[in-house]
């Protein structure tokens, strides 16, 4: 046993760049995605509200893996200017897919600042833009913060199905091993199992820190 | 009615100007089916304190809600010092107000609510300060200079650094008070500020808007269940009922000498 962890080990650190290289791009436009998409459904505008509302239900609507296909495979097939960068692809699917369900908490955390909030905001005549900026949003933010790092230990594991389109994960790097030495199999899943544990383990405390922060409230 | 308060206008204790600051003309408010108000007509002279009494439903938290753009009116108009609240001209045509506009015009106008809605993520310095700075552009130091001597004459000069959680609701309504002060309104409008409280904060409270109406030069418009507090501070007390003006008049004269049979078993029910 000892011996084949000393065999499968170094092969898995093989991919540990591309997981925690997808991982970070994957979680920073995730982010980004949500953010966008939330304000745009909580916004004045009935065309931009129900555009957003469609990428929302579209993507979370249908499976992740389809979605990455499509952008790596189907999309470039299509329209002859694609996405031939893995990268690119990988990190964009899993965006759009978990910006898609954060975009809810986005815009679910907005909507349940107090009312009283916003009618304080408008007697004091602040504008819509500062209304959200200074008040709305950084109250909806503490709101947001458990249920984002929940999404981001999801968004660690979601990493591993760019190894279907070819990136060279420590998924991948272990179903080589795996093809090439059946008998490992038990070792290379057992590791793979506490690689992603191990890295979930600092987005398991920051979410922790995110509830703790959430609990306080705002008052210190 | 009205010639008791230009007296007191002429007398000198208020603004020279003797022209309303606030009209309502002739302003009916829905909600669904419900009819708040019905007909409203109502002028509110510069420096005046106005008291507004009824019944819960009567409509007059609605009246001033409407006077700080929370609440469109469904008909009728609403000017304030010469300027049309809720409509603006365009094209000859008087069309809705847009956010623009609405912003010149509330700028006059600041408010206090039953449930505080201070900003719980900010100092209660920050609370006050922000406002100044980023409405009228003032610059950071005169607007810290000037919320903190507002918080102190409301007595909470030694709390600048504490969150609205940590004081009690007689504090935080006063903070609630100073923040809008600092924006230096012409009218000030209170919505029933001391429902909320426990009946040991009321006072602290009360004493806080004694001290502002004694200043004179703003507009206050009251609505309130403290019927000894309206009859020392008011110069006029309105008696809504039904959507309607029932009753007005100086403050003796509504609480202690009417005989509207609707205003005797309002106040038969809080004196008792």
């Amino acid at each position: 046993m000892i011996n084949a962890i000393i065999e499968v080990f170094p092969v898995l650190m093989r991919g540990i760049n591309i997981t925690i290289t997808v991982f970070i791009f994957s979680a920073i436009f995730s982010y980004l995605f949500a953010f966008i998409a939330g304000l745009c459904r909580v916004s004045n505008n009935k065309f931009v509200r129900g555009g957003t509302g469609v990428y929302v239900e579209i993507f979370r609507g249908t499976s992740l893996i389809v979605q990455l296909f499509w952008l790596y495979y189907a999309i470039p097939m299509l329209f002859d200017v694609g996405i031939d960068n893995r990268l690119m692809a990988g990190v964009l699917a899993i965006s759009l897919n978990y910006g898609a369900y954060m975009s809810e908490i986005v815009r679910g955390s907005i909507l349940a600042v107090e009312k009283g909030q916003t009618e304080a905001s408008i007697a004091l005549n602040l504008s819509r833009a500062q209304r959200m900026r200074i008040v709305i949003f950084p109250q909806a933010l503490r709101m947001m913060l458990p249920e984002f790092g929940n999404y981001l230990i999801q968004i660690l594991k979601a990493t591993s199905l760019v190894s279907l389109i070819g990136m060279t994960d420590i998924l991948y790097h272990g179903n080589i091993l795996r093809s090439t030495n059946l008998s490992a199999a038990p070792t290379v899943y057992l590791l793979l199992l506490i690689f992603y544990f191990i890295m979930a383990l600092p987005l398991i405390f920051l979410t922790r820190k995110g509830e703790q922060i959430s609990k306080r409230g705002v008052a210190s | 009615m009205v010639d008791s308060v230009k007296e007191k206008n002429s007398s000198g204790s208020y603004s020279s100007n003797t022209g309303p600051i606030v009209e309502y003309k002739n302003v009916h408010k829905s909600f669904g089916d419900v009819e708040v108000l019905k007909g409203l007509d109502l002028d509110i002279y510069p420096g005046e304190k106005v008291a507004l009494i009824g019944p819960s439903g009567s409509g007059k938290t609605t009246i001033i809600r409407m006077l700080m753009t929370l609440e469109q009116p469904t008909s009728g108009e609403i000017i304030v010092d010469g300027k049309n609240l809720c409509h603006m001209e365009k094209n000859g045509k008087l069309v809705p107000a847009n956010e623009k506009h609405l912003r010149e015009v509330r700028g006059e106008i600041g408010m206090v609510f039953q449930h505080f809605n201070l900003f719980p993520h900010m100092t209660i310095l920050q609370n006050c300060m922000t406002a100044p700075i980023q409405v009228q552009k003032e610059d950071k130091e005169s607007a810290k200079r000037r919320s903190i001597e507002m918080l102190e004459k409301v007595g909470l000069g030694d709390k600048l650094d504490n969150y609205p959680s940590q004081l009690s609701g007689g504090q935080k309504q006063r903070v609630a008070m100073a923040r809008a002060l600092v924006m230096r309104p012409k009218i000030m409008l209170f919505d029933e500020v001391t429902s909320a409280l426990d009946p040991e904060l009321v006072g602290e409270v009360l004493e806080v808007i004694r001290d502002i109406a004694e200043e004179g030069e703003m507009a206050m418009v009251l609505v309130t269940h403290e019927m000894d507090f309206a009859l020392e501070v008011a110069d006029r007390v309105i008696f809504l009922d039904d959507g309607v003006i029932a009753e007005e008049g100086t403050p003796s004269e509504v609480l202690e000498e009417s005989d509207n049979e609707r205003l005797q078993q309002f106040l038969y029910r809080f004196r008792s």
